[in-house]
């Protein structure tokens, strides 16, 4: 559906106006709204944020990948205990994956002892956890589908080669 | 002291290197320039193009091709025109492989065009057609179109150029600067001049996979009777953004095709091998990308002519390639000094429409090939600059 595109769009660029992505998209502007209202509504969109580069700032950030396995309860399975998780806001996503271990949480702190303490603390002795193995995200490269790391940014080599 | 003036090659002494290099010099020296002026993709060559180029580079593939190109190539480059376009050409015979659309168009006129043979261009166009017809010691003959027409070549206008000497029709459609496209019906008459005065035509398509009618690109030899009397161009460059692998191809009866085989295996021997690797993976598996590409760039059309219609620039709808056309004439500048002062006030390069043949004047190239970000961007600053004028 036409209107899908929407989506795409605004997952690139949150800020794109209805006004813009209706003259992109040749769809009229109201519809445009009200498709954004409805997919909101919906929960398709869920937000609209920011991609910061915090190793660019002042701001110091740790970011931690924690593989935990956990034992699936009887009957809400790995919902329960992911639940759980994901109710602290230090925890930034979690993913249920297959393969060697079952839930993939994402972790950020103002420190790596920070994160380390969290993980030691607080998700460690929920019960049904398993074990825990902390990985320390050292830089970011990619992220969001944005490239962060200067040293691959994009840089417009394209000349004007029209009567060289 | 050696007087080369007496002796270098006249023809191409007289030839006028365009005005235009100083205006982009203009661009390069300054800071926080918005450019919507180059003529190349955006789109980084899709990935698994790169890594086929690269992977060939691994295996020691570096040696010359065949004159014509890999035969694996050109029959992709056959089952793409078939497919996209439905005109039918034989591998072995009818297709050449060359070193950009470039050097297809040079080779193309080189083996038709005799001394004193007149060469039909019409303009705005491209800048090329009118050097390579003079160092063929053919005679240009430009029409004129406008946008009342939209851009178009129209069979009168067609008509009224021909001479006895006319040798050859140029077809620069999807056309850059313009974004004009010419649609079935009116290549249809364009094609019955064509036979009635038994011209020959070169269809420069390299923009062909960037159109956005319904009906899609009109390649010119399936039109009735075309067949054998159009030598097609096109390329990578710009359906598979890979301007600088430098790879284009030719198209044509097999009775043209070899003469500029001919041109081409001893000026040129065979085009890179390393991109005919690369351009073997584009055709076979890059469909995709390309309708990708042309959608992005469909989506940054609609909103650049909307935004130039809206700041006062009026701007005839372009159907084909990354280009649009505005009109500057309402205010009161000739193309070179809005260009100037746009640049000069507010940082924003475009290209003076006068680049691209007399009739040009009194408007600007302006590329879309750019983010919906950085042509926002522009078009705030334009806005502005219209404002102060």
């Amino acid at each position: 559906m036409a209107m899908e595109q929407i989506l795409e769009l605004l997952q690139e660029d949150a800020k794109l106006t209805p006004k813009q992505l209706s003259v992109m998209l040749g769809e009229d502007e109201g519809a445009v709204e009200s498709a954004i209202k409805r997919y909101e509504r919906d929960g398709v969109i869920k937000g609209y944020h920011t991609l910061v580069n915090w190793e660019r700032t002042e701001t110091h950030k740790a970011t931690a990948l924690i593989e935990l396995r956990v034992s699936p309860q009887k009957d809400t399975g790995f919902d329960e205990i992911a639940g759980r998780i994901m109710n602290f806001p230090e925890v930034e996503s979690v993913y249920l994956m297959s393969g060697g271990y079952d839930l993939a949480v994402t972790v950020g702190g103002r420190s790596m002892q920070d994160v380390a303490m969290f993980v030691q603390k607080r998700l460690a002795p929920i019960d049904g956890v398993l074990s825990t193995a902390t990985h320390f995200v050292l830089t970011k490269y990619k992220d969001g589908g944005v490239v962060f790391n200067s040293d691959y940014e994009e840089i417009d080599e394209r000349g004007s080669n029209l009567c060289d | 002291m050696i007087d080369y003036d007496k002796l270098v090659n006249p023809t191409i002494k007289a030839i006028k290197p365009s005005g235009i290099r100083r205006f982009f010099d203009i661009a390069n020296e300054m800071e926080d320039v918005i450019s919507l002026s180059v003529g190349e993709p955006d789109f980084h060559t899709p990935w698994h193009i790169r890594e086929a180029g690269i992977e060939s580079l691994e295996k020691g593939r570096t040696r010359y091709t065949p004159n014509r190109g890999f035969i694996q190539l050109r029959q992709e480059v056959s089952s793409f025109l078939s497919r996209h376009y439905g005109v039918e050409y034989e591998p072995e015979s009818q297709v050449l492989i060359t070193v950009g659309g470039s050097e297809a168009i040079d080779l193309c006129v080189r083996s038709l065009v005799c001394p004193g043979d007149e060469v039909l261009i019409p303009e705005p166009s491209f800048v090329c057609y009118v050097p390579i017809t003079q160092m063929a010691g053919g005679v240009p003959v430009t029409i004129e179109t406008g946008p009342e027409n939209g851009f178009k070549l129209t069979a009168k206008e067609l008509e009224a150029h021909i001479t006895e000497r006319t040798k050859l029709l140029i077809m620069p459609y999807p056309n850059n600067p313009t974004g004009a496209v010419m649609e079935r019906e009116e290549l249809l008459e364009i094609a019955r001049v064509v036979e009635k005065h038994d011209l020959l035509v070169l269809s420069d398509e390299i923009y062909a996979a960037l159109t956005y009618t319904d009906e899609g690109h009109i390649c010119f030899s399936s039109l009735p009777g075309m067949m054998e009397r159009t030598v097609v161009v096109n390329g990578f460059s710009k359906a598979h953004s890979m301007t600088g692998w430098r790879l284009g191809y030719a198209a044509g009866p097999r009775e043209i095709i070899s003469l500029m085989v001919k041109l081409h295996q001893f000026a040129i021997m065979s085009a890179p091998t390393t991109s005919q690797y690369a351009a073997i993976e584009a055709l076979k598996n890059g469909d995709d990308d390309m309708a990708y590409m042309r959608g992005q760039y469909d989506m940054r059309r609609r909103l650049i002519v909307d935004g130039l219609n809206e700041i006062g620039l009026k701007c005839f709808e372009p159907k084909g390639a990354f280009y649009v056309f505005p009109s500057v004439k309402s205010t009161g500048l000739t193309s070179d000094e809005f260009c100037e002062r746009l640049i000069y006030g507010k940082q924003v390069a475009v290209v003076p429409g006068s680049a691209f043949g007399p009739c040009g004047e009194g408007f600007v190239r302006i590329s879309y090939c750019y983010s919906v970000k950085h042509i926002t961007e522009a078009l705030s600053r334009m806005r502005a600059f219209l404002q102060e004028l």
